[in-house]
C-alpha cells in the first residue's frame, strides 16, 4: 500500500463550464450583429471591430505584463471588451478612436479596480462614454458611408433610414420609422446596434445556453415599452404600439439589454436585485429618450445602474433556507 | 401529478449506469478487522472487552458512551488483538477495536421477537442495542432520533431513496432487493409515532424500477405512499427532502422534528427492520465501488470493520493507479490519501476516478455570474460568503446567513472560476461555531 491518492475537500467533480466558455458564448452570440454591421457598412466596419478586439486584449497583455501580473488574456474577457466598443463605433470613425477607447476600457476602467470581477462599471460601456465626451463630433457622425444596402430588398422605403439622422432622432420628434428596416439593422447607427432581429437571436442564444437569466433583459425592455406605450398614448402619437415596437428595435437598446446590462460583473447577483436593477434600467431609459433632451440614453441608463449595484445588493440580501422574517429582526436585534 | 422537488442543486453526472444493475455480492473479510468507537455522532463507544478475550460475530464489543451515542458489535468471530487509535476516512485517528478474524464466522444467537407485540420502549430500546445509527452519513443514532421530546407533533416519516450523491446504488440495490425489509422497518418507525403519521418513501425519477417496486410494496398499507422526487443534487440533503414532500422549511437551528418530520435513510430503516424484529445488531451494510477507476463497479454487503483495500481486491482492482479515491460519492465524499480505513456503519462508497479534476482546475476571479446563488439550496450567496470567509470576516459572514450552509458543495461545483467556495464558507463556519462555544 505505497501508493497516494490526491486529497481535496469536497466535491471532487465540477461542471464544464469556465470563464473563458462563458465569454466564448458571448462572442459566439455578438456575431450575428457584427455579421450584419459589416454587411451594412462595409468592410471598414470590419477593420473597426478587429482594431477594437486586438487593442483591447493588447492593452490588457502588456497592462499584466508590465506590472508583473499574472496573464489572463486567455479568459476572452478582453475579447468581448474590444468586440463590444467596436460594435459601438459608428461606420466611419477613425480607427484610433477605438484603440483608445480599449485602452481606456481595460486599463482605467477595468484594471486600475484590480481586474476581471472587480470592475464597478461595464468596460465597454465606460469607454463608449469617455469617447462621446472626448469626440463628440467623430462618435455622434452616422454617415453611413458605402454601405451595402442590399439585405433588404425593400430599400425604397428605407432611403430615409440611409440618410444621415438616426432612427432615434426621427422617434424623438414622435413620426414613425420603418419598422422593419429597424429590426433587419439596415439604418444608420454604430456598427453593432442596428440589427434588432440578430441582437434577439444572440440574446436568445445565451438564455438558451443559461450563460444570462431572463430576468434583466426581459424586464429592462419590459418595464421600457410600458412607460414608452403610456407616453406616447398621452402624447397622442398615432398608433403608440407601433412607436413602442419602434422604440424597442431603435438605437442601444437591444445591444445594451441583452449584452451590457446582463454583464455579471456589474448587474447584482441577488434575485430580487436584478429585478430594481432591471426597472430602474427601464425607468432610466425612459427618462432619457422620452423626457431629455437626448435621444440616446441606454449607454449612461446602464453606467448609471452600473453604480448603485453595490447599494442594490445590499437592501436585497435573500433570508436564507428556513429563516422567517420576525426571526431576522429578532436577530438583528440581539446582535 | 408533479414531482416533488427543492429551489436550487445542480446536475452532476450521475454515473450510476456503473453499478445500477450489479446485485449486491457477499464478501468475506480479510484477516484484521478494525472496529472505531466513533462512527456515529455523539459520545464514542466504550469497549467491554479486553485484548486477548474471544469474540463471536454480533457481539456487542463496545457500549453507548453516553445518550447520543451507540453500541459497537463484531462482525466475525476472532480474537481482540489490540485495543488502539486507528486511522478512519476523513484523515482523524480514534480509538478502535481490532479483532484477529478466525475465519470460522461463529455467531451469537440473536433474540427474534414479534415486533407487534413490543411496546414503544422496548422497540427504541432494540434499536438502540442494535447499534443502529442513520446509515446515509451523518451517523446520528437513530434510537435517539426516533424518541423526540414531543413524539405526537410527528406526522411525517420521510423515507430517504433519492440517493441524490452521483455513482451511488446501495440504496437503489436495497429498494430492489428487498422491499419487504423496507416496509417493515417503516411500519415498526411508524408505531412510534400518532396513527396519523403518515410514512413516505422518497424516490427520484430516474430509478423507475425502485418506484414500481416500492409503489407495489406499499399498496394496501393506509399509512405508506411513495414520493418521487426530481432527480437533483442535493434532493436527499434532508433540508431539501423535507421541503420538497412537505413545504416546510428547517434552518440549522431546528431539527427535522419541530417540523413534524423524521428523515431516516433506506439503510437504516433496513437495519431498524433487522434490529427489531430479528435482534440482528448493525454488523454489515450495503457499499457501492463505483467510479471510472474500479475494473468491476459493483454492489457489495460488506461487514463493518472491513478494510478497503481488501473490498477493492474483491472487486477486481483498479485498470490503473486512481488519481483520486473517495471514501462515499464525488460530491460529499472523503478523498483518502490511502486505503487503509476501515468500514464503518456510515460508509456507503469508495469511488475512484483515474483523473482529479479538482486538481487539474485552477481558481481565478469571481465574475459575479450568480451560478452558486442558482445552486445553493439554502440559498445564500456563496461567493459573497466565501470572500467574507477568505476575509475572516466572521461579522458579515453571520449577518449573511453563513451557518445556515449545509456544505453540500453546489457552488463549488457550479462556479465558472473554479472556487473552492463550498471548503471556503464550511471552514469559516467551523471556525465561527468553535468561537461561539468559547464564548459560552
Amino acid at each position: 500500500m505505497n501508493e497516494k491518492y490526491q486529497v481535496s475537500v469536497s466535491p471532487h467533480v465540477r461542471d464544464s463550464i469556465s470563464t473563458r466558455k462563458i465569454m466564448l458564448f458571448v462572442i459566439i452570440a455578438l456575431l450575428p450583429a457584427c455579421i450584419v454591421g459589416v454587411v451594412n457598412f462595409g468592410p471598414y466596419a470590419l477593420l473597426i471591430l478587429c482594431v477594437s478586439v486586438a487593442s483591447s486584449v493588447a492593452a490588457e497583455y502588456c497592462y499584466e505584463r508590465a506590472l508583473k501580473k499574472p496573464v489572463t488574456t486567455g479568459d476572452l474577457s478582453a475579447v468581448v471588451t474590444g468586440l463590444l466598443i467596436g460594435m459601438n463605433m459608428p461606420p466611419q470613425i477613425p480607427w484610433w478612436i477605438p484603440v483608445i477607447g480599449s485602452v481606456f476600457a481595460i486599463v482605467v476602467v477595468k484594471q486600475v479596480f484590480g481586474g476581471l470581477g472587480q470592475n464597478f462599471m461595464n468596460p465597454a460601456l465606460g469607454a463608449r462614454c469617455f469617447l462621446l465626451i472626448s469626440f463628440s463630433s467623430e462618435m455622434t457622425n452616422y454617415a453611413a458611408g458605402r454601405g451595402l444596402t442590399s439585405l433588404v430588398t425593400k430599400v425604397a422605403s428605407t432611403t430615409d433610414a440611409l440618410s444621415g439622422a438616426t432612427p432615434l432622432a426621427y422617434l424623438k420628434t414622435g413620426a414613425h420609422f420603418d419598422l422593419g428596416a429597424l429590426f433587419l439593422g439596415n439604418v444608420q447607427g454604430v456598427i453593432g446596434e442596428t440589427s434588432a432581429i440578430a441582437l434577439l437571436a444572440g440574446g436568445i442564444f445565451l438564455l438558451v445556453m443559461q450563460i444570462i437569466d431572463w430576468k434583466i433583459p426581459v424586464i429592462y425592455l419590459g418595464s421600457f415599452a410600458v412607460l414608452v406605450l403610456i407616453t406616447a398614448a398621452a402624447r397622442g402619437y398615432s398608433n403608440p404600439l407601433e412607436f413602442t415596437a419602434e422604440e424597442l428595435c431603435a438605437g442601444g437598446i437591444m445591444l445594451g439589454a441583452w449584452f451590457m446590462a446582463t454583464d455579471y460583473v456589474t448587474s447584482p447577483i441577488t434575485p430580487k436585485g436584478q429585478v430594481i436593477y432591471a426597472v430602474f434600467l427601464g425607468v432610466m431609459t425612459w427618462l432619457y429618450r422620452m423626457i431629455g433632451n437626448s435621444s440616446e440614453g441606454v449607454s449612461y441608463a446602464i453606467i448609471l445602474a452600473n453604480c448603485i449595484v453595490p447599494l442594490i445588493e445590499r437592501y436585497t440580501r435573500p433570508r436564507a433556507f428556513g429563516i422567517r422574517k420576525d426571526k431576522r429582526q429578532k436577530e438583528a436585534g440581539k446582535a | 401529478m408533479g414531482l416533488f422537488t427543492f429551489k436550487g442543486g445542480v446536475h452532476p453526472y450521475e454515473g450510476k449506469e456503473l453499478s445500477a444493475e450489479k446485485p449486491v455480492e457477499a464478501i468475506k473479510p480479510g484477516k484484521e478487522l478494525v472496529y472505531l468507537l466513533s462512527q456515529h455522532i455523539g459520545a464514542p463507544a466504550k469497549p467491554i472487552v479486553a485484548k486477548g478475550d474471544r469474540v463471536l460475530a454480533g457481539q456487542k464489543i463496545a457500549e453507548a458512551g453516553g445518550f447520543v451515542s451507540a453500541p459497537v458489535h463484531a462482525s466475525v468471530s476472532g480474537t481482540v488483538s489490540k485495543i488502539e487509535k486507528r486511522k478512519n476516512a476523513t484523515g482523524g485517528y480514534v480509538d478502535a477495536i481490532v479483532v484477529e478474524n478466525d475465519g470460522l464466522y461463529e455467531s451469537v444467537s440473536f433474540e427474534e421477537a414479534d415486533p407487534d407485540k413490543l411496546s414503544r420502549e422496548e422497540i427504541l430500546n432494540r434499536i438502540r442495542e442494535g447499534g443502529v445509527v442513520g446509515m446515509g452519513g451523518a451517523g446520528f443514532p437513530t434510537a435517539v432520533k426516533l424518541s423526540p421530546k414531543d413524539p405526537s407533533v410527528v406526522d411525517h416519516v420521510l423515507v430517504n431513496g433519492s440517493e441524490c450523491e452521483p455513482y451511488l446504488t446501495s440504496d437503489y440495490r436495497c429498494m430492489l432487493e428487498c422491499p419487504e425489509k423496507i416496509v417493515g422497518g417503516l411500519e415498526i418507525i411508524l408505531k412510534l409515532f400518532k396513527p396519523e403519521c403518515r410514512g413516505i418513501i422518497c424516490i427520484e425519477d430516474n430509478k423507475p424500477k425502485a418506484i414500481e417496486i416500492m409503489r407495489k410494496a406499499v399498496s394496501g398499507k393506509s399509512r405508506m405512499s411513495v414520493a418521487v422526487m426530481k432527480t437533483k443534487y442535493p434532493e436527499g440533503a434532508e433540508r431539501c427532502l423535507i421541503n420538497a414532500v412537505t413545504g416546510r422549511y428547517v434552518n440549522s437551528r431546528m431539527l427535522p422534528a419541530d417540523a413534524g418530520c423524521v428523515v431516516d435513510n433506506i439503510d437504516t430503516v433496513i437495519a431498524v427492520y433487522d434490529a427489531v424484529k430479528y435482534g440482528r445488531p448493525v454488523i454489515d451494510r450495503v457499499f457501492t465501488v463505483s467510479g471510472d477507476a474500479p475494473v468491476n463497479p459493483r454492489n457489495f454487503r460488506v461487514p463493518v470493520g472491513m478494510n478497503y483495500a481488501e473490498i477493492i481486491d474483491a472487486e477486481g482492482g483498479f485498470k490503473s493507479a486512481p488519481e483520486k479515491v473517495i471514501s462515499g460519492g464525488p460530491m460529499m465524499g472523503f478523498a483518502l490519501y490511502d486505503l487503509d480505513i476501515p468500514v464503518t456503519k456510515t460508509s456507503g462508497a469508495i469511488t475512484a476516478f483515474l483523473k482529479d479534476e479538482v486538481s487539474r482546475s485552477k481558481p481565478s476571479a469571481c465574475i459575479n455570474c450568480g451560478r452558486c446563488v442558482k445552486g445553493c439550496p439554502a440559498r445564500l450567496l456563496p461567493c459573497k460568503l466565501a470572500d467574507f470567509a477568505e476575509h475572516s470576516d466572521a461579522k458579515s459572514f453571520e449577518e449573511y446567513y453563513g451557518l445556515e450552509c449545509v456544505n453540500c458543495g453546489s457552488c463549488s461545483y457550479s462556479c465558472p472560476a473554479k472556487r473552492p467556495l463550498a471548503a471556503e464558507i464550511n471552514m469559516m463556519r467551523q471556525t465561527v461555531l468553535a468561537n461561539k462555544r468559547k464564548n459560552k
